[in-house]
């Protein structure tokens, strides 16, 4: 059964990007159990705004987990100690009466802070846009099933396509790559024939971007895929490493 | 070719197309280390005849030399970018992802490693093959007799062990994870290629291992 909890919650405080940042703890009391953590932010932001301080400022937008907008480094997991979701899925039964949980926003490089919890993912968007995409001539819509495509490539593309971009890769792995993100977006395009045209030339110039913007090297030690909260797979890095390699043996 | 060094999977390449070539002289190393249990005349045989300072032993000398040196210094620059793009602010609730030891180790293992390769460098091959080549008085031309002498001491078996241990973590990890890195892309072949990764890094410590402990035992030279 659910109950109500109290708990306490360690922020990481921080005015802007070159601040300095800190720790707050805010006690929390009577926070149902049936209420997701989002929501238990808002209580905190409004017993914040009551009392004449300035709330918690965090990212989240559709709150139904397939925008990619939340994020927060949760004891310890990003997304939160749960498996499989994002942080707006994440529900206060998770925690204990008496808990402190620490909250902290994605720490990288490639991510700087904005403010508080909010850090600056644009980096997503340019790696996306160095060709992330399929050109394709507009006209009248062609049928969606003009060209045939085995299942299994159809499934993994789908796969792959699971992913919303929301930097938790990112915020896992101890290197600060971008390596299942870039990984996912490639291969989503590279197992479709309506891919394959601009295959090599997207490989290159997406990893080209990704380490201009200062993201780190790939060691495979999986942490991204454990807390994938669509559950992308590393083999679509693997995948981005043949793509890649074959671009480069062909030039 | 410049991608080889300013690509991030150009850098990976080049660090697994070494390790993996390390691999293969590491096995090469064990199976000529276990005709010591058998017979030390065969041993230095080969190390003489067959190695020693002949013309393309010298060569493969110094392309293996080369694989170690390009695989150290990809690895430091490799740690380096990745410090860096990590970020200065650690997590205050630390990663609690759950991910295999060695996987966030190799470079500390591979320091280990490296170390270790000092001493042993200078214990076996500086007294064999360098001398010899370099006309340096006292150059040994029993090897076998040689590696009785220096497992004798239990300090040096002890730091062996040790060595040979780092080694297994780091090739478990080492092994599926370069043919990760050059683009072997299957579900189902990833997992047989992690327990042959095992296997083969199995192989290799404890064929080391067994040499030195057995020289230490007394338990060499049993044909000869």
């Amino acid at each position: 059964m659910d109950k109500d909890i109290n708990i306490k919650v360690k922020v990481w405080r921080q005015n802007g990007p070159k601040d300095k940042g800190y720790f707050e703890t805010f006690p929390l009391e009577n926070i149902s159990q049936g209420s997701s953590f989002l929501e238990m932010l808002d209580i905190l932001n409004e017993n914040l705004i009551n009392e004449g301080k300035e709330p918690v400022v965090f990212d989240h937008d559709c709150r139904e987990g397939i925008c990619g907008m939340c994020s927060l480094y949760i004891n310890g997991h990003p997304h939160g100690p749960d498996e499989g979701i994002t942080t707006c899925q994440l529900h206060m039964r998770r925690f204990n009466d008496g808990d402190t949980i620490t909250v902290e926003p994605w720490r990288s490089a490639g991510f700087p802070i904005i403010k508080d919890l909010i850090v600056d993912r644009t980096a997503f968007d340019k790696i996306i846009q160095a060709g992330g995409y399929v050109s394709v001539n507009t006209g009248s819509a062609v049928d969606a099933n003009a060209i045939p495509i085995p299942r299994d490539d159809a499934e993994m593309a789908m796969d792959a396509a699971a992913c919303i971009g929301c930097g938790a890769c990112v915020a896992a792995c101890k290197n600060g790559s971008a390596m299942l993100f870039v990984s996912a977006k490639v291969s989503q395009l590279a197992l479709l024939p309506q891919g394959r045209v601009e295959a090599t030339r997207r490989a290159k110039s997406m990893v080209a971007k990704m380490d201009e913007l200062g993201f780190g090297n790939c060691t495979n030690t999986g942490a991204c895929e454990v807390e994938c909260p669509k559950n992308i797979s590393i083999s679509n890095i693997a995948r981005l490493n043949r793509e890649f390699l074959k671009a480069k043996f062909q030039d | 070719m410049s991608w080889l060094i300013k690509s991030s999977i150009g850098r990976k390449f080049v660090q697994s197309i070494s390790g993996l070539f390390l691999i293969l002289f590491l096995l090469f190393h064990m199976s000529m280390n276990l005709v010591l249990i058998f017979n030390y005349e065969t041993y230095n045989f080969l190390a003489n005849e067959i190695l020693g300072a002949n013309w393309w032993a010298i060569i493969g000398t110094g392309v293996i030399a080369l694989g170690f040196v390009v695989h150290v210094i990809y690895a430091i620059i490799l740690t380096l970018q990745n410090m860096k793009a990590r970020g200065n602010d650690r997590y205050a609730s630390s990663s609690k992802t759950k991910t295999t030891w060695s996987s966030k180790n190799m470079f500390v293992l591979g320091l280990f490693i490296l170390l270790f390769l000092f001493l042993h460098l200078y214990q076996m091959w500086y007294q064999m093959q360098f001398k010899e080549l370099f006309m340096i008085e006292g150059a040994r031309h029993d090897g076998a007799q040689l590696v009785e002498e220096v497992f004798s001491q239990l300090w040096v078996v002890i730091i062996y062990v040790i060595a040979f241990i780092a080694l297994w973590f780091h090739l478990t990890h080492g092994f599926w994870s370069a043919l990760h890195s050059v683009g072997w892309n299957n579900t189902v072949w990833m997992k047989r290629l992690k327990v042959l990764g095992n296997i083969i890094s199995t192989a290799i410590s404890l064929g080391f291992i067994i040499v030195a402990i057995a020289i230490y035992l007394g338990y060499s030279n049993l044909l000869g």
